[in-house]
């Protein structure tokens, strides 16, 4: 069972710190497209968040934030986006995973091909971030005092 | 031979790590020296790719319309990059699975002493 | 037995030494990795990507280009990875949850 840091240094910090973490991953995320950056470091960086108020607010705040039962749930949900994204491109006419295909009117092949790497990307944030956390709480259930 | 061993001190630096996560996969006892030894090499293998993907008066593989028309020399290689992208998270996981193996391992014997627990085991 | 993994850990690293000293140098633009044809004469792939990927994809990000659509099959089986990393974690621990032994 994870404790909650007895410091309250620590514990204003990182409450401090979490959204600022969480704010710079969306931004990860989303403007992988023009810098350094993507879904596995946005994800890692959301996760990292939320690992670290397990680590120092304790359980019960940080279930506010990411609740422990949905990890696992989530990170099933992330690569079903990404395939997904696959299946409409398909349905679209093309072949799995050619997101000029996707079924949007209106719109050229590369801008297609631009939002259909968004959503993926969008897709394997929330699978790295879920997996993290799901592999963190995981870990830290198993009692060593039996 | 100057210019040699600056263009091959990276290799010798990826080496040393190498052997350095093999000496404690090989003859650390407890289990959980190995899996970091284990993490070691792959940190050495991760940063070799990287490594490989370097080029002089290059800059990072995003594009720049300041550079003109797209050259492949102004950029360096960004093949490797995304494979060890890939390649890092995945080492997270499965360091996350050996670590869940322990928990299992030393519930069940009580130790993580590789020699204790072969003697355990019989 | 530890002598001689010592020396096997030892010939190892002479080994690699002696393929690194083999290996071009790091960073020069005229390297096997960097060439614009492979050593088998077809074209290399990331001088490839480099020159299309903003012409196709209007994205000027080759990296995140390169993993989510030249090589999307590829991240595709990365992320299944990893959510069978959390789902093995999650089936091994829970087991010992239930007080049986293993």
């Amino acid at each position: 069972m994870v404790q909650r840091s007895d410091s309250i240094i620590v514990g204003i910090v990182s409450r401090f710190m979490v959204p600022l973490i969480q704010l710079f991953a969306l931004y990860v995320i989303a403007h992988g497209h023009y810098s350094p950056g993507g879904g596995f470091q946005g994800g890692a960086l959301l996760g990292a968040s939320v690992l670290l108020l397990r680590l120092t607010v304790g359980e019960q705040p940080s279930n506010l934030v990411f609740h422990k039962k949905y990890g696992t749930p989530m990170s099933g949900f992330g690569v079903f986006i990404y395939a997904a994204v696959g299946v409409a491109a398909m349905i679209g006419g093309g072949v799995y995973l050619d997101y000029a295909n996707l079924p949007i009117a209106g719109m050229e092949p590369a801008a297609l091909r631009s939002l259909g790497i968004l959503l993926v990307e969008t897709g394997v944030g929330i699978g790295v971030m879920a997996t993290m956390i799901a592999i963190f709480d995981d870990l830290a259930k198993g009692d060593f005092h039996d | 031979m100057t210019d040699f061993f600056i263009g091959h001190i990276a290799y010798y630096f990826i080496i040393a790590l190498l052997i350095i996560g093999l000496w404690g996969m090989l003859f650390k006892k407890n289990l959980v020296k190995k899996l970091i030894g284990m993490n070691i090499l792959q940190s050495s293998i991760i940063i070799f790719y990287v490594a490989s993907a370097s080029k002089y008066n290059a800059t990072v593989p995003v594009i720049d319309p300041r550079l003109g028309a797209i050259n492949p020399a102004h950029y360096i290689n960004p093949l490797p990059h995304t494979l060890m992208l890939t390649a890092i998270v995945v080492s997270v996981a499965t360091t996350g699975v050996a670590l869940a193996l322990l928990i299992v391992i030393y519930k069940r014997y009580k130790t993580l002493n590789e020699d204790e627990l072969l003697e355990r085991m019989k | 037995m530890k002598l001689l993994s010592y020396i096997l850990l030892l010939t190892f690293g002479i080994l690699l030494i002696y393929a690194a000293n083999k290996l071009p140098t790091r960073g020069h633009p005229d390297n096997p990795i960097n060439r614009d044809t492979s050593l088998a004469g077809t074209p290399a792939a990331s001088a490839h990507y480099i020159r299309n990927a903003e012409k196709e994809m209007h994205t000027p990000n080759v990296v995140t280009t390169i993993l989510a659509d030249y090589r999307g099959y590829d991240t595709l089986g990365e992320t299944t990875v990893i959510f069978c990393a959390g789902i093995v974690v999650f089936l091994i621990l829970r087991r010992q949850r239930d007080g049986s032994k293993v």
